[in-house]
């Protein structure tokens, strides 16, 4: 026999289901007064230093319908691209939101800061990203994708650079469709079907 | 900040399969291109942080949360508790552990939610909490019932309760359920077969803790919750330039 190594296995997922907001967005799910305040509102406060920025896309499934009941977060760095607890982030940057596609339209908005550029290991600079996570009915494990700009030197990221089919690069560029607005629509599967992540 | 390490890649053969007919709303929702692999970086070992200052004093109680403690939940009074780990098997302390599930009938209080069985006045049916500097969590609340949906001519959810778990980086995001000892209906959902391997579905499954349970109070389940850990950094290897 070897020496055992001792490590734990992750919990499994499971699926987060139709009515996730009860827990992660009481006040979507129609449960506004339980707790005294709803976490990650937005992920900016008054004051934060760079361009406020709009986000608006939907999520399509493989039949290309917009998921009325999908729930994101995200996390970003703030202008200068620090992290939330990292030395000299902006105070009124926490970096971190919880949103949901619309009930009816599927249509989701995420107002934020528009991060910086961030310094990764052994030197690489990585374009300026909003990382994004989504759970939802029938995702037996939550993604993991990113959100890239349009108007950002994107060709020397190292995340980006890994895509083999480089047409499949632009599935994860935010499209600028007026100052400070942007669109970034994620497709589940099929035809357009988002890069999503094993990070 | 102090270089921790990179995450411990996902094991994925644990989790369940993306794709799985039996749990039909699951066919659409799968990607079928093979994810993208990388090494993590400061986008994924970092994290919100919440304070204890934020949570009230009835987050974690959800026998009473809901009427503001003034009528308690109608059930089986339980205390769900447990240890939220990393793979290193250390305890994760001051991370977020949030849960959600239906009252005691198997009613969810969901705007989307149109099941025959009865809202109960008294039970919203979320709860929060961090865990303390050890890793431990507990809930005060009551036992949910199971509930029929929409997938198979006759499918039923086993009693389960929804947990989120955060840790202290954006790449340790898990969301899962915990399922009761010895409900018979864990064999036979479709959701709870998407973990394909049995003893990785077992580690779902609460067993019943009479230690942990009050007399004339409450009865406990235990949960403990792993979540991925980090690569030790004894060599880093530099890329080009470095």
């Amino acid at each position: 026999m070897v020496q055992p190594l001792d490590i734990h296995e992750e919990t499994p997922s499971q699926t987060a289901g139709p009515y996730v907001h009860i827990g992660l967005m009481p006040s979507f799910a129609g449960i506004p007064d339980v707790y005294e305040n709803q976490l990650g509102e937005s992920p900016i406060a008054d004051g934060a230093k760079g361009e406020v920025i709009e986000i608006v896309g939907s999520i399509y499934d493989g039949t290309g319908w917009a998921m009325r009941d999908a729930l994101f977060e995200s996390w970003q760095a703030d202008a200068s691209g620090k992290f939330a607890g990292q030395d000299g982030a902006d105070p009124n940057v926490s970096g971190y939101c919880r949103f949901a596609a619309d009930g009816e339209t599927g249509e989701y908005t995420l107002k934020t800061v528009k991060p910086g550029s961030i310094a990764g290991r052994g030197g690489q600079v990585h374009a300026p990203h909003i990382s994004l996570w989504i759970v939802a009915r029938g995702i037996n494990i939550g993604l993991q994708t990113r959100i890239y700009f349009e108007d950002e030197d994107n060709s020397n990221d190292p995340l980006l650079s890994r895509i083999e089919q480089r047409q499949r690069v632009d599935t994860l560029i935010a499209k600028k469709t007026a100052y400070g607005k942007y669109r970034f629509d994620v497709r589940l599967q099929g035809e357009g079907e988002t890069v999503f992540l094993d990070i | 900040m102090a270089d921790l390490g990179p995450l411990i890649p996902r094991n994925r053969d644990i989790h369940p399969v993306p794709y799985d007919p039996g749990y039909k709303t699951s066919v659409a929702r799968s990607p079928s291109q093979p994810l993208l692999s990388m090494e993590s970086g400061a986008s994924e070992e970092t994290g919100p942080t919440f304070g204890h200052g934020t949570f009230g004093a009835l987050d974690n109680n959800l026998i009473m949360n809901f009427s503001k403690g003034t009528a308690p939940a109608i059930g089986e009074r339980i205390l769900m508790h447990g240890k939220v780990l990393d793979e290193r098997g250390r305890g994760v302390p001051n991370t977020l552990v949030e849960i959600w599930q239906a009252n005691a009938g198997g009613r969810y209080r969901h705007k989307k939610d149109g099941y025959l069985a009865p809202l109960d006045p008294n039970f919203g049916g979320c709860g929060r909490t961090l865990t303390d500097d050890e890793g431990n969590y507990q809930f005060l609340t009551i036992r949910p019932g199971a509930y029929p949906w929409p997938n198979r001519g006759n499918d039923w959810r086993p009693m389960h309760i929804h947990i989120s778990v955060f840790g202290h980086s954006f790449g340790q995001r898990l969301i899962t359920q915990m399922y009761f000892q010895g409900d018979p209906l864990i064999d036979l959902c479709p959701i709870a077969a998407t973990i394909k391997n049995r003893s990785q579905l077992d580690r779902l499954v609460a067993p019943l803790d009479m230690s942990n349970s009050r007399p004339l109070d409450f009865l406990a389940y235990k949960f403990d919750i792993v979540l991925r850990g980090r690569r030790q950094t004894m060599f880093e290897n530099k890329l080009e330039g470095m």
